[in-house]
């Protein structure tokens, strides 16, 4: 029955000095499920890209059904059955599901009744729910990523591959993924999944393949492993995964979001009448799927959103005093004495500049300081310093082009220079996106650090789990709403999830800073 | 990989070569490349001047090195032009670190000589010369500027395209000394005479030297105020990303007009030093296309006013070169056009193999 459908051998692929993948082996049986398992930057897109044609490689075979392949272009790769699910979908917003489905398809001419029976008979096999004229502008990101695999398979893909699928769904979203993909194995295809999401791969994948930092570490059947044993092979030590959560510190009010709503430039409605609080010594978790409004929220707090109805009102530490934050530009709102920290999601497009070395990084924030018209280099190169030294940055030295650093090295100077600034509000979003595990919970004990000496802290994560363990409470946004506030302590990732995906139809209450302060666990 | 036996090595196509990207490569291997490509277009040039013109190799580069420094008069010029061209790349080097697409430094340079000339024109003879002088310093920045600063504020405040805007404001600039000059010269010769009696004051033994003086001194101020002043680290910021700039609290419409205005201002200091300074005289061709070269010696010397001197260096000989090869051996000019073509391909071209290497697949050797 194990008929292998890919296997690749010593497969090397380098950029520059940078090594993606050495001397990688990989094999996959047809009628199984496949984890590729690895920290962000440990080479499993890159991989993947080669066996769907985006990259050739520079040493090493792949061979499919048992022959040497050359796959030279995504086209070579179809003509092998290979279908590649990419992390960001590959479609034409304007085109219905079906009209993308058939796009680049040339053998056939386009005839709407026999892809409508060709895609309702996919669709009941595998059992999607998907409506073929639909258009992809009108969908949710399931949705899409529906169309995606639909049109893989199509095109007749049997060996199938998906980057990080899970990472746009709620929990539910997931289970329904899971179950198509296990329904496909049962029908005799080949499936990879990427991942780096350790429970996923424990309920899905017959068997896991591990990399790290580019190389090969192993393959392990998933019935003989457990989360402690993947994470280890993952990181290459032992590491504990529990985040520590202290009670809050005080509860005196420090930001005071009031019935914010916001428009876009079409006036489209990004926010609609958004309220709460959020106290000193205490994290404060959003959560939502992704592009909810949380960037938007965020960005108005700093003053980069405009918005058109609401107030944002802080309370000065020091003084007691009530400042009304509204119509403020960054620079105005820091005049205030308003010390607001800001880790934006977009580091090296908004949070840092790329191409500027570290110290020049570090000044941002401060180099207006002094009468001199000339910049004052001193003080930002030994904040870098002191940075590199506390954070274990690793870095060739405080000349070196942010971009060229690693994600977490990224993440660590953007954190490391927002916080060096002694903020009373700390907001993050994503802060450990892309991020390897070790880099993640030193950020998540900076933030930890932050709460216990008073700061107000606003962190925007994806996954559930981290924000469930760290937070105290979470707020959770749909569409651009609050659907809901619930006691970290007390709630499950289900209940989250419901939440996410739960419109508020009737218009929200004056208040709704106050829904539902859940206790218990519902499940 | 036990089974290496079921390896067929049959009827799959290997590319020839693929394309990989290096790692940061030491800066002597970087110059390597770089002179290798000067020289592989030295010989390409010289085999089309052979093949084209019948010219010995030997004799094309030797009459290349005499029109650039063949005389003493001749490396003046060369020197000269250099600072002419590396003026006006300064000036809108500024603007494109800010990646506000500058192409108008020919009409800004222009208006600034323009104004220059009204100075003289108008003023000569009947203020004092010192006090014409600052006069003619002042307009041409002013001029400079004022043709600067009209498409950055609609860049600033309505997003409007900076590369068409500027570049129509060169056709302006152009049309508006053409129809000055009819205005002012009523014999139907179509010039306008120098007028040197009134032209800033030379330095030793030829009016260039005044010029390459004030550009040499501008060059190292540019220099500072990119790389030191608070001024050149947000414009920088503005142009790396908009956004970063905004989350800081950098006032980004601000620094495009005051980038801008300097920027123009140096243009005019331009058409000063060619008006007042060499020419004396003013045409719809005085600044000739240098506004355009400038661009590629910024690009070429990355914003960098240091690396800026040899890449207007390159050129100027390039120009001198050709231009004497063409003289000598009576062809008409596209023969230095093609030459300077043909150079820069090279040069510029190399720089591809400066960032990738090519890899070529040796049969065979894949499954190691």
């Amino acid at each position: 029955m194990a008929r292998p459908a890919i296997e690749l051998r010593g497969i090397t692929k380098t950029f520059g000095r940078i090594v993606a993948n050495q001397n990688v082996d990989l094999s996959v049986n047809y009628g199984e499920i496949l984890s590729i398992l690895g920290e962000n930057g440990s080479g499993k897109t890159t991989l993947m890209n080669m066996i769907s044609g985006i990259y050739f490689p520079d040493a090493g075979q792949i061979l499919i059904n048992g022959k040497e392949a050359v796959i030279r272009s995504p086209k070579d790769a179809f003509s092998y059955g290979i279908g590649m699910i990419h992390q960001h979908f590959k479609l034409v917003d304007v085109f219905s599901a079906a009209e993308n489905i058939v796009l680049g398809h040339e053998e056939k001419r386009f005839n709407k009744k026999t892809i409508a029976a060709e895609v309702k008979e996919i669709c009941d096999r595998y059992g999607f729910e998907v409506d073929p004229d639909k258009k992809i502008y009108e969908m949710s990101v399931s949705e899409k990523q529906t169309v995606e695999i639909i049109k893989v398979l199509y095109r007749g893909a049997d060996i199938l591959i998906l980057d990080e699928p899970t990472a746009v769904l709620t929990p539910q979203e997931t289970d329904k993924l899971f179950a198509v993909l296990r329904r496909m194995r049962d029908a005799g295809k080949a499936v990879i999944i990427i991942t780096h999401k350790l429970h996923e791969v424990l309920s899905l994948s017959d068997r896991v393949t591990v990399l790290r930092k580019g190389r090969y570490i192993g393959t392990v059947k998933t019935a003989e492993t457990d989360e402690t044993a993947l994470t280890e092979m993952m990181v290459g030590k032992k590491v504990s995964l529990n985040i520590e959560r202290n009670d809050p510190k005080g509860s005196e009010k420090r930001l005071e979001v009031k019935d914010l709503s916001c428009f876009d430039r079409e006036g489209a409605q990004i926010l609609r009448d958004i309220g709460f609080t959020v106290n000193g010594g205490e994290i404060l978790g959003i959560a939502g799927i992704a592009g909810s409004g949380q960037r938007e929220l965020l960005e108005a707090i700093a003053g980069l959103q405009k918005y058109q109805q609401g107030e944002i009102l802080y309370y000065d530490p020091r003084t007691g005093e009530t400042e009304s934050l509204k119509d403020k530009t960054p620079l105005q709102i820091r005049e205030l004495g308003v010390r607001l920290s800001f880790v934006p999601e977009d580091r090296l497009g908004m949070g840092l500049v790329g191409n500027m070395d570290i110290v020049d990084n570090m000044m941002l924030r401060s180099y207006r300081g002094g009468k001199s018209a000339f910049l004052d280099r001193k003080k930002p190169k030994n904040l870098a310093d002191e940075i590199i030294e506390e954070l274990e940055v690793s870095t060739p030295g405080v000349h070196t082009q942010v971009r060229k650093l690693s994600g977490g090295n990224v993440q660590k100077v953007l954190v490391g220079r927002e916080i060096a600034a002694a903020p009373t509000v700390f907001m993050a979003a994503y802060p450990v996106r892309g991020l390897d595990i070790n880099s993640s919970y030193m950020i998540y004990n900076l933030l930890n650090r932050q709460k216990e000496s008073g700061v107000a802290v606003i962190f925007v994560g994806e996954d559930l789990d981290v924000l469930i363990e760290l937070c105290d409470r979470i707020l959770v946004i749909g569409s651009g709403q609050i659907t809901g506030l619930v006691d970290a302590r007390h709630t499950t990732k289900e209940e989250i999830g419901l939440l996410m995906t739960r419109s508020v139809v009737s218009p929200a209450p004056s208040t709704p800073a106050t829904v539902s302060e859940k206790e218990g666990d519902p499940q | 990989m036990s089974d290496t036996t079921a390896l067929k090595k049959s009827e799959t196509r290997e590319p020839l070569f693929h394309i990989a990207k290096r790692a940061d490569i030491v800066w002597w291997k970087a110059w390597l490349i770089r002179l290798a490509a000067l020289a592989a277009s030295l010989i390409v040039c010289a085999a089309l001047a052979r093949a084209l013109g019948g010219i010995a190799p030997l004799a094309f580069f030797r009459s290349m090195i005499s029109g650039a420094f063949g005389t003493k008069r001749r490396i003046w010029k060369l020197f000269y032009e250099l600072a002419i061209l590396l003026s006006i790349s300064l000036a809108v080097t500024p603007a494109f670190k800010m990646r506000f697409w500058n192409i108008g430094a020919e009409g800004q340079a222009l208006i600034g000589g323009l104004a220059t000339a009204a100075c003289m024109y108008y003023f000569g003879g009947k203020i004092p010369t010192p006090l014409l002088f600052v006069v003619m310093i002042a307009a041409s920045i002013l001029a400079g500027m004022i043709w600067a600063v009209i498409p950055a504020v609609f860049k600033a405040f309505w997003n409007t395209n900076e590369t068409l805007f500027t570049l129509m404001m060169n056709y302006v600039a152009i049309q508006l000394v053409t129809f000055m000059i009819n205005f002012w010269v009523t014999s139907g010769s179509g010039t306008l005479p120098p007028m040197s009696e009134y032209a800033l004051p030379t330095i030793g033994s030829n009016a260039w030297i005044l010029n390459i003086i004030v550009i040499a001194v501008l060059t190292v101020a540019v220099y500072i105020y990119l790389r030191f002043s608070k001024h050149g680290y947000e414009l920088s910021v503005v142009g790396e990303s908009e956004n970063t700039a905004l989350y800081v609290g950098i006032n980004v419409k601000k620094v495009i007009i005051r980038t801008m205005l300097l920027s123009g201002a140096l243009c005019g200091v331009t058409g000063l030093l060619l008006v007042g300074g060499t020419d004396h005289t003013i045409s719809a061709s005085t600044v000739g296309g240098r506004g355009f070269t400038a661009i590629m010696v910024s690009w070429l010397g990355r914003f960098n006013p240091i690396f800026m001197v040899l890449t207007s260096f390159l050129l100027a000989f390039l120009g001198a070169g050709a231009n004497q090869i063409s003289n000598d051996y009576k062809m008409n000019g596209s023969i230095s056009d093609i030459i300077t073509a043909v150079i820069l391909f090279f040069v510029i071209g190399c720089e591809f193999f400066i960032q990738y290497r090519i890899v070529l697949c040796k049969n065979g050797k894949e499954g190691k």
